[in-house]
């Protein structure tokens, strides 16, 4: 079989393995929420992955962009009649947007100095929604269900006697944003783009010496993963019901990156098992209380010293399949 | 034969040094040009300034007829010259057709549309890719077509100086600039990998060529005409034996006054 066959099997097999799941544990409102988390997670380190991985952008403040996305859903199915599906889409132009603001100041520093821009962002965007009485300051603000057409996301699901939470739904959409997501982000690694994001990432002076728009290909990386990042967002905000600027702190930018770290860098194959060690572990050893983060921290330490390029390495690119 | 690249008084300052100081020089149509001198004195900086690495403090340069002084280092890419570096500066993570297609980045299509949609269109261009890839390679070194999708980081420094050689040829540029090939190799690969540079410029097509180098043997025996700079000043030109009996070239070279 191919390396692409083989891959397409492997996708497949992670979908229905999720939806198995999903569909075991469809009383379980907890645990299907916990589903819906991970893969909502994925498609946000799917956009990091673009920026870090590819682009070598460094973006602290991957939370900020999934906060945009989360108060941009918000301010519109509150305010407007705009259809939901849709209001994902528009959080992720606005986390687009909101990346604008930082194209400058990313494009010209590097490094540490790059990571202080967006870490500096992040917290201007957390003051900004806390004095922001419109947007609910820091008590946040509520958001009405989900609904795509007839499809009404807050109802539990009765099928004949098929009966399951109404999270399920949830998990619906985000494997489906999660699939084309993967899809995405695979396609552009195999592409000229990502030969062209490589590139700029290891070497700006040789690959500028043979063409390439240093500047253009880091914002495209950038917008693109802030996209992600946002649509992901905005599903959450609506999941949840409620956002406030509390869920979109420094910290939770750095469980984004750990995640990417954990996985792998620059492979997208590594992200839904490193998003369900980081989000599902936590929760699961809640017996021996703040003990956890403890342990938790240890595992990642352990394996970050015994496995530096995380548990699922970055194969090499195979353009047209070899 | 008229002149591909024509210099005039290209100087760069950085601070309170001169680091190339009021260079005139010609490259004529289908040669290959020795640049030799001292270490510091101007060489590297006269390839970064003409490729837009750093700008020129002033003075002008033309490539046939387009003035280029001062271009970013994509728009000189895009006018048709390519270079090499001093230090190897191949992408070691990537597969060597990987580093081999970022020269060859202007006849490939970079659309977001055109890669993520297009994906039939996108593998016909791939599949272009790497025949040109295995084309080039063929004719430079053979052994090298089969391991394409090898990582460069995984090849001897003589086959990275060879994709890197293949990298700028690949683009198929009027004028090829090349920053001390042997450095790091032995005599012997040296001489290799020179045989297969003249080897592949003979079946190309009369390639120009301005080649960096401190092993003179080699600039005795691929160049045409010799440069030597000293100090960021040209103090002599002409055919390698000629240049070699200079005084003023003995005296940067070798201290004897």
């Amino acid at each position: 079989m191919t390396r692409e066959g083989r891959e397409r099997l492997a996708q497949a097999l992670a979908i229905v393995f999720v939806a198995g799941l999903s569909l075991a544990l469809r009383e379980d409102d907890f645990a299907l929420f916990l589903v819906a988390r991970v893969l909502i997670v994925v498609i946000a380190c799917l956009g990091l992955n673009v920026q870090f991985g590819y682009a070598g952008v460094v973006n602290f403040a991957g939370a900020t962009f999934f906060g945009v996305g989360g108060y941009m859903a918000a301010v519109l199915s509150r305010g407007t009649g705009v259809p939901h599906l849709f209001i994902l889409v528009a959080g992720g132009i606005a986390a687009a947007l909101a990346g604008c603001v930082l194209i400058l100041p990313v494009l010209r520093t590097r490094g540490h100095y790059a990571a202080l821009v967006t870490i500096a962002f992040a917290l201007l965007f957390r003051t900004f929604l806390e004095v922001n009485d419109s947007l609910g300051g820091p008590q946040g603000l509520k958001l009405p269900e989900l609904r795509i057409g007839p499809w009404r996301f807050n109802e539990p699901i009765a099928l004949g006697r098929f009966e399951a939470s109404f999270l399920l739904n949830y998990v619906i959409l985000a494997l489906f944003l999660a699939a084309l997501a993967f899809a995405l982000v695979v396609r552009v690694d195999r592409s000229w783009i990502g030969v062209q994001l490589d590139a700029v990432r290891l070497d700006e002076t040789s690959a500028a010496a043979f063409g390439i728009p240093i500047a253009r290909a880091k914002i495209t990386a950038f917008t693109l993963g802030n996209f992600l990042a946002g649509v992901a967002g905005a599903l959450s905000a609506h999941m949840v019901g409620f956002i406030a600027p509390n869920n979109y702190s420094f910290g939770e930018s750095l469980i984004l990156v750990s995640i990417l770290l954990l996985g792998g860098i620059g492979n997208p194959w590594g992200l839904p098992l490193a998003a369900a060690i980081v989000i599902v572990l936590p929760e699961q050893l809640q017996v021996i209380q703040e003990y956890r983060y403890l342990l938790y921290a240890g595992l990642v330490i352990l394996i970050l010293l015994f496995r530096p390029n995380g548990l699922v390495p970055r194969p090499l690119r195979r353009l047209g399949g070899a | 034969m008229g002149a591909l690249l024509r210099c005039n008084g290209l100087t760069r300052k950085f601070g309170g040094v001169v680091a190339l100081d009021g260079l005139d020089l010609q490259v004529e149509e289908g040669e290959i040009l020795g640049l030799i001198g001292p270490n510091g004195s101007g060489k590297t900086t006269f390839f970064n300034v003409l490729t837009g690495v750093f700008p020129a403090t002033s003075g002008e340069a033309r490539f046939g007829e387009m003035p280029i002084t001062n271009f970013s280092p994509q728009a000189v890419y895009q006018a048709g010259i390519a270079r090499t570096f001093q230090r190897s500066r191949l992408c070691l993570p990537l597969s060597l057709f990987d580093n081999l297609m970022v020269g060859n980045h202007k006849n490939l299509d970079h659309g977001l549309w055109f890669n993520v949609v297009r994906r039939r269109a996108l593998k016909r261009q791939i599949e272009e890719g790497r025949k040109a890839a295995r084309e080039l390679l063929e004719l430079f070194d053979p052994p090298l077509a089969g391991r394409l999708f090898e990582p460069a980081s995984r090849v001897p420094m003589i086959d990275r100086r060879r994709i890197e050689i293949c990298r700028a040829l690949i683009g198929k540029p009027r004028l090829l600039l090349l920053d001390e090939p042997s450095a790091g190799m032995t005599r012997d690969e040296t001489r290799r990998l020179m045989d297969d540079l003249l080897e592949a410029r003979r079946r190309l097509g009369r390639l120009t060529i301005v080649l960096i180098e401190h092993e003179m043997s080699v600039i005795e025996r691929v160049t045409d005409r010799c440069v030597v700079l000293n100090y960021g000043k040209k103090i002599a030109e002409g055919a390698y034996r000629q240049v070699a009996e200079d005084p003023l070239v003995r005296q940067a070279y070798l201290g004897l006054s």
